[in-house]
């Protein structure tokens, strides 16, 4: 036992090193972590686009006769199907793995006991995320393609305009996720007059102005109805001028840098007090 | 007699009394919220997407609007999201973490009690929905038939197979990820079920397959009932329920005994 | 049933007693009475087989072979009927956490089928006894330690058993905690209740048995009360010397004349005798220098070493 105390430091950390890289050593674990649930997360990227699509595309499609936004109902909704499950993935992973951080698993405090900051901490959480969102839309994507969905070459724009639209969202949720203390019942309120309410009136499964006026504000607040936006008009064209592309694509930077940034605060003072 | 005397005290009451006692205690907005799930897809699909689809053929070949067509589907889907939540999913976590389960059974009670008084919970929280639920389509006029209050008890009928069903999986669970595989099963059953849309834009081997899944019974029943159609077919879809039930809750029964008394 | 004769049989009786798991024996063809009102102490390192031997007494663990009667019941055919007579602790609490105190005991109660009018009074009552008053109202997760295991034991009394199982009842507390468990033990034991206790821990079992089996891989190895166990496995007293952990085993052929017995460990070396200091003298005489030494009295952990040849928390 004494030898261990005793015996002089093979290695010194290089706390300039981690300064530069604390961000990646997180995201790297975080990574690591989703192993184990290669299974399910693989069965839900794989799964997501094929059902949604046979089930909304083809199914549904069947009984919608008239073209929707200009062309068939499998291609309007696909690129909206790919951004609504993207952002629904972000706020699974936005709410309990965030309160287990702190409260069960405690990931976080064993983190913050290493030279990593809590800004670190949270950078690299949410660039594990993101990757792991980037990941789930591109099978979306090659799956969508099988089904003859994404018939643009710009198609593939829908990929990074989700995982940013999936971050947009998952950002503030994580910040507000830091702050909480009890058993997390909020995220069923979170989950089904948040979450839900997004996917539905959101403009996914028709176009928002279907909707009656006094709903439409719910698409306006949503990420997944600017996601969608952007990525109908890469995926077959639907017109958005210059102004429209900028508005929507500045609002889920906003929300991005916002949520990261309350963040980055919420960490610090859950993890240095 | 000595096995049934091993397996029931008739006491199954008292693990409904504690579950009462507990939602007593629970968050009220928690268990609401679950009411609001099919309200916003009736509003949304109804509202949003019923002028793109128009009319649709509903049972006994009579045209209804499209809100008319989900509304009753919605509904069995709700009876089987609230009884799955609390057999799967409250199940599991007293089964493997709170240890519940394994107090109860070192008193008189005996794995039936147990099985039958939690399968029992998650009948009332699905006839809480089903209720408010039906409420809703009421007002929103979607119901043409008295036939339609039947879809009260058969709301319990359906929670009542997918608890017994549910609770019957979850005791050979063993990890969170598996838990996490329930939902990758529920959401196709939702999608494909004739909730949505009707089956027959799927190829014959197709539909087979999903008349075989048991929400397209409940979905099926459903639907019948709020247009007042009763049928052959509405007999065979309330069978498909109570042999579901059975089945579910003498498995679940034996695996308690195989967990607990072994 | 007759409650006179009642009184007069073993409440447990084992016989030939035989629990395995596959190729496994966890309880290796065993025989005990537990007399009413007594006692009655298993005691055994982690997996000799004790927890086991509880379940079955329970009826929620099925016997492989030999036969056991509690109350005159087989716990297998019988078990609810059985287990309303048993109080049982388990190893780990498994309170319910979404219930106060308070409504733990009322509906722990209720799994017996026992009335409200019985079970009000009853449970306050029980609060008391685990000086849980002020804490009715708490939810589980809100108690301490001690105060969790202090309710799993006042729930398992809701049925007034006949037999009280405890499972390692002081594991994992302070030594404060443990102390009022044992104070509320002895009470029971002065109302007459049957106790049946599994511990590990030696000195558990001498405050609380008054009479033991020491299991070891599934077999009892000796019974007794702890004090006859002391006597017959273990001289009065025990000198323990440590000289540095590779030290010990070179010292042992030099310190062999000096006890009745000798046992090495891998931290020290026991010398058993009925006079410690005698030895200790005898070990300075020859100018061996120990690093530590210390003389205490013999207890259960000697009979324990003596019997199976290992210490008994590893």
């Amino acid at each position: 036992m004494t030898d261990l105390a005793t015996r002089p430091s093979r290695v010194t950390p290089d706390a300039a090193r981690v300064n530069r890289w604390g961000w990646w050593y997180f995201a790297e674990y975080q990574i690591k972590g989703f192993r184990a649930f290669a299974g399910t997360i693989v069965a839900t990227a794989l799964g997501n686009p094929v059902l949604y699509l046979a089930a909304m595309g083809i199914g549904l499609g069947g009984m919608i006769t008239q073209q929707v936004g200009g062309v068939d109902y499998l291609i309007f909704v696909a690129p909206a199907l790919l951004v609504s499950t993207v952002v629904t993935t972000a706020s699974g992973l936005g709410m309990w793995p965030i309160m287990s951080g702190f409260k069960w698993e405690k990931y976080y405090f064993s983190a913050g006991a290493t030279p990593l900051t809590p800004g670190q901490i949270v950078d690299g959480q949410t660039v594990a995320v993101g990757a792991r969102l980037l990941a789930q839309g591109l099978v979306f994507w090659l799956v969508g393609l099988a089904f003859g969905a994404f018939p643009d070459a710009w198609s593939w724009l829908v990929v990074p305009i989700a995982t940013l639209a999936g971050l947009a969202f998952f950002a503030p949720l994580m910040a507000y996720s830091a702050t909480l203390e009890d058993e997390g019942l909020q995220f069923n309120i979170v989950g089904r007059f948040i979450v839900m309410p997004m996917f539905l009136f959101a403009g996914t499964f028709f176009p928002l102005e279907s909707m009656p006026s006094y709903l439409r504000w719910i698409g306006w607040i949503s990420p997944i109805w600017h996601g969608t936006e952007l990525s109908r008009a890469v995926s077959f064209g639907q017109d958005l001028s210059i102004a429209r592309i900028g508005l929507h694509s500045g609002f889920l930077v906003t929300l991005l840098v916002g949520g990261l940034a309350l963040s980055h605060r919420n960490f610090a003072k859950r993890l240095i007090s | 007699m000595s096995t049934l005397q091993a397996l029931y005290s008739r006491n199954a009451t008292a693990v409904l009394e504690r579950g009462f006692k507990v939602i007593r205690q629970a968050n009220w907005g928690v268990i609401a919220s679950g009411f609001f799930e099919p309200v916003f897809y009736l509003l949304a699909m109804g509202i949003g997407l019923g002028p793109l689809v128009g009319d649709v053929t509903g049972p006994g070949e009579r045209p209804i609007s499209y809100a008319a067509y989900i509304a009753p589907a919605l509904l069995a889907t709700s009876a089987m999201n609230g009884a799955i939540y609390d057999s799967v999913n409250n199940v599991f976590f007293k089964l493997r973490y709170a240890k519940l389960y394994e107090a109860m059974l070192s008193t008189s009670l005996g794995p039936l009690d147990v099985a039958l008084g939690e399968i029992g919970m998650a009948l009332f929280r699905g006839l809480l929905y089903a209720m408010g639920f039906l409420g809703v389509i009421g007002i929103m006029g979607l119901a043409t038939s008295w036939w339609a209050l039947a879809m009260i008890p058969v709301a319990l009928l359906i929670a009542l197979g997918f608890a017994a069903l549910g609770f019957a999986v979850t005791s050979y669970m063993k990890t969170f990820q598996q838990l996490d595989m329930v939902p990758l099963v529920m959401l196709p059953m939702f999608l494909f079920s004739a909730t949505l849309y009707p089956i027959d834009v799927y190829p014959t081997a197709i539909q087979w397959g999903i008349m075989a899944l048991p929400l397209w019974h409940g979905v099926e029943l459903m639907r019948q009932l709020s247009q007042g159609v009763i049928t052959g077919r509405t007999l065979a879809h309330t069978s498909y329920f109570v042999a579901m039930s059975v089945l579910g809750i003498a498995i679940a029964t034996r695996r308690l005994t195989k967990l607990f008394l072994r | 049933m007759v409650a006179a004769n009642v009184a007069q049989v073993p409440v447990i009786q084992a016989r030939s007693l035989t629990k395995k798991y596959g190729d496994f024996t966890a309880v290796d063809a065993i025989d005990f009475d537990v007399e009413p009102g007594e006692s009655f102490g298993l005691l055994g390192p982690n997996g000799a087989g004790k927890s086991t031997t509880m379940r079955m007494i329970g009826g929620t663990s099925l016997r492989t072979s030999g036969t056991l009667t509690v109350a005159g019941l087989d716990p297998e055919q019988h078990g609810p009927q059985v287990r309303a007579q048993l109080g049982v602790v388990p190893q780990t609490d498994n309170l319910d956490e979404e219930l106060n105190a308070r409504d733990n005991l009322y509906i722990y109660g209720r799994y017996f089928g026992l009335p409200a009018s019985y079970l009000k009074p009853r449970v306050e009552e029980l609060l008391e006894f685990a000086q849980l008053t002020e804490k009715a109202k708490s939810k589980v997760n809100a108690l301490s330690g001690g105060m969790k295991r202090r309710l799993t034991i006042a729930r398992g009394l809701v049925n007034e058993p006949r037999v009280l199982l405890l499972d390692e009842p002081t594991t994992g507390l302070d030594p404060q905690a443990r102390h009022i468990l044992w104070d509320r033990l002895f009470r029971l034991k002065e109302d007459g209740v049957t106790l049946v206790v599994t511990t590990h821990f030696m000195d558990e079992a001498e405050q609380l048995c008054d009479r033991l089996v020491v299991m070891d891989a599934g077999r009892i190895v000796a019974e007794g009360s702890p004090a006859s166990l002391i006597r017959q496995y273990a001289s009065r007293e025990v000198c323990e010397v440590r000289f540095g952990s590779d030290r010990n085993e070179a010292m042992v052929h030099q310190l062999a004349g000096l006890a009745e017995r000798l046992e090495l460990l891998p931290d020290r070396v026991l010398l058993y005798a009925d006079n410690g200091e005698d030895v200790l003298e005898g070990i300075n005489h020859l100018g061996l220098n120990p690093l530590t030494s210390l003389v205490r009295r013999s207890s259960l952990e000697d009979v324990f070493l003596r019997l199976t040849g290992r210490s008994l928390v590893d």
